[in-house]
């Protein structure tokens, strides 16, 4: 049998959860184009400088909503996320007039082919 | 011996001393040359009564002076060979003589140099001021009629004879600081070159406008003008021969003391070898520690004892076969088991542990005695506000509580000579007065100074003679090497020239300093 990768993407609605006077997501980033991208671990290609999801909290808003670490970020609620600093990327995802953030994400996945004696 | 005295009379300043003077010198030199050879053979020990210092430098050691000087000098004069014994007696007789000679033999040249330069300059200055008064005096009914251009030159004419006046103040009208053997060149050709000057100029006046009557007065006033206008250029070239020309470093020369090898180097331009002899004695008296004879003692006990060791018989008969005798010396010499060097090294080990002790004590006695002053200054002015207490008295009041500790560490360092009690006290109530610190007063003492912070009859360096083989007024040459003798020590001076350098330069860009960090933050929304 084989493992095949390939990415594909997903959209995320992860609704904010209020804990005093903040907004949180349950989530963390890295990246961005002001960065070190050979430090990404999450990366395919090093010299990505887009932004990723490096640490999801357990039983946070972005875990519920199917968030999973390692996967990057393309849009959020429509802005494009893969040519921005991290502070911008920061500045758009902890809007403080937004309840609900819609984020598509890539993803990239490891699945076993199907065995040609299935087949058979 | 007589072959390097007939060196030193033909190019050093013997020529200006008078005759009787110059038998005594010889005379002095002499005795002070011949004992050298007999030093070998003199026994160490030889107690000698030296010119005592100005007081005896205990005030209750006075009364015991005599048995007192036996005493203390049998603790420092292990070893006064002979040449030391005559040099100081030998230094009183010449300096005796030269005393008498002095005034008469040098002022005579001195005076005479001056004299010439000042009647050329008064020659000088009064020349234009002649070339204008004299076709007014002589044919005055003649002369055209010259008006406001001739006024104007007049006033023009006053102005530069001034300047030329304050100008040739300030560069020649010196005190002269010192005397030297030959005359300045480039001085002399200035005279020169100016006499000339003015003599063609008094030639032509004399031809063309006193015998043909010239009628043309503005001419003759321009003529003037020119005349003071060349004088002012030959002021420029006086200061840039005289004055500029030797402030750019060329030469580094380095002074050697002949008898403890202190050595100091120092920078000049072109000089002849007479003004750089004159700059490097003026830089002795503040930048070489003083002349101790009594330093040297060590040295020469040392070297007496190496000679004293061996005799050579001549046993194969009459003979005198003195290379191979010198030859067996050496050898004799070689083979013996010398343990000298093991003596060195102890003996400089135990006085120097010796000297730290003693000081520490002084340091200590004289910290003490300061904070006694201090006290008895604040009680006094507790006591009487108005009074101050007389810095003397308070010197006087502490003295004899570190007079002992102080004694013993100036003998131990041989300092002693040269300092009297007298010069003590004035030191002390000299600091007490400025409110110097324990340590500023001890300054002077703990370690010697140059020469200028002495008594001048301590200094044993006064009459200088310049030995060289070049001549003294050609100028400062790469490897060049003269000698500067007083009678007790003499200054070696190597010249040697500063190397040209080549500098290049190397651009470094700016940006090759700026670097771009990059960071790798993780933020948590």
């Amino acid at each position: 049998s084989y493992l095949i990768s390939f990415s594909f993407q997903q959209r995320i609605e992860i609704h904010k959860l209020r804990q005093g006077d903040n907004l949180i997501l349950g989530f963390s980033i890295g990246g961005g184009i002001d960065q070190d991208p050979t430090q990404n671990p999450f990366s395919e290609d090093k010299t990505d400088k887009g932004i990723y999801v490096t640490r999801v909290t357990e039983g946070g808003p972005a875990e519920v909503a199917g968030l999973q670490i390692g996967d990057k970020i393309m849009q959020v609620n429509g802005w494009d996320m893969t040519m921005v600093t991290h502070d911008q990327a920061r500045k758009r995802l902890t809007k403080r007039n937004e309840e609900v953030v819609r984020l598509l994400v890539t993803r990239k996945s490891l699945q076993k082919a199907v065995q040609q004696s299935m087949m058979s | 011996m007589s072959a390097a005295m007939d060196t030193e009379s033909t190019y050093s300043g013997y020529s200006h001393y008078s005759g009787h003077s110059k038998k005594a010198h010889r005379q002095g030199r002499d005795r002070h040359k011949s004992p050298r050879s007999k030093d070998g053979s003199r026994s160490e020990k030889s107690v000698t009564i030296q010119t005592p210092p100005a007081e005896p430098l205990l005030g209750n050691d006075a009364s015991r002076a005599e048995e007192g000087q036996d005493d203390n000098w049998g603790e420092t004069t292990t070893a006064i060979t002979g040449t030391s014994e005559h040099s100081i007696s030998q230094e009183d007789i010449a300096r005796i003589s030269k005393d008498l000679e002095d005034s008469v033999g040098l002022d005579c040249k001195r005076y005479l140099g001056l004299t010439v330069a000042a009647v050329l300059g008064l020659l000088v200055f009064l020349t234009p001021i002649a070339f204008i008064l004299l076709p007014q005096i002589l044919w005055r009914d003649d002369l055209e009629p010259c008006g406001t251009v001739c006024e104007g030159l007049f006033i023009s004419v006053a102005f530069k004879l001034l300047i030329l006046l304050i100008g040739t103040w300030a560069l020649f009208f010196r005190q002269p600081k010192a005397d030297l053997p030959r005359v300045f060149v480039f001085r002399a050709l200035l005279l020169v070159l100016i006499f000339l000057f003015v003599f063609s100029y008094w030639l032509f006046y004399g031809v063309r406008i006193l015998d043909s009557k010239d009628t043309n007065y503005q001419g003759i006033v321009q003529y003037a003008v020119s005349l003071v206008d060349a004088l002012l250029f030959i002021h420029y070239l006086a200061i840039v021969l005289l004055e500029l020309r030797q402030l750019q470093p060329t030469f580094a020369l380095k002074v050697v003391r002949s008898t403890d090898g202190e050595s100091r180097y120092y920078s000049l331009g072109h000089l002849s070898i007479q003004r750089a002899a004159l700059v490097v004695l003026e830089n002795y008296y503040r930048d070489f520690t003083v002349y101790n004879p009594a330093l040297l003692t060590a040295s020469k006990s040392r070297a007496a004892k190496h000679m004293a060791g061996l005799k050579v018989y001549n046993v194969d008969g009459p003979g005198n076969n003195a290379s191979g005798q010198s030859r067996a010396m050496i050898a004799a010499a070689a083979r013996r088991r010398d343990s000298s060097h093991n003596e060195l090294y102890y003996e400089e080990a135990d006085h120097e542990r010796r000297v730290r002790k003693r000081r520490a004590r002084l340091v200590v006695a004289v910290e003490e005695a300061f904070t006694h002053i201090k006290r008895l200054q604040a009680e006094e002015q507790q006591k009487a506000p108005a009074e101050m207490m007389d810095p003397r008295e308070a010197a006087q009041a502490i003295f004899p509580s570190m007079a002992r500790a102080l004694q013993k560490y100036l003998r131990t360092t041989r300092q002693q000579q040269y300092h009297s009690m007298e010069s003590i006290l004035q030191h002390l109530s000299f600091c007490i007065t400025n409110n110097m610190t324990p340590k500023a007063f001890l300054e002077r003492y703990l370690s010697p100074g140059p020469t200028l912070q002495y008594d001048r009859d301590r200094w044993f360096s006064k009459q200088w003679t310049l030995v060289s083989e070049e001549a003294v007024t050609s100028g400062l040459q790469d490897g060049v090497v003269f000698v500067l003798k007083c009678l007790d020590f003499s200054l070696v001076v190597n010249v040697k020239k500063i190397p040209f350098i080549k500098l290049s330069e190397e651009f470094i860009d700016p940006k090759s300093h700026k670097f771009v960090l990059r960071l790798q933050s993780e933020t948590s929304v």
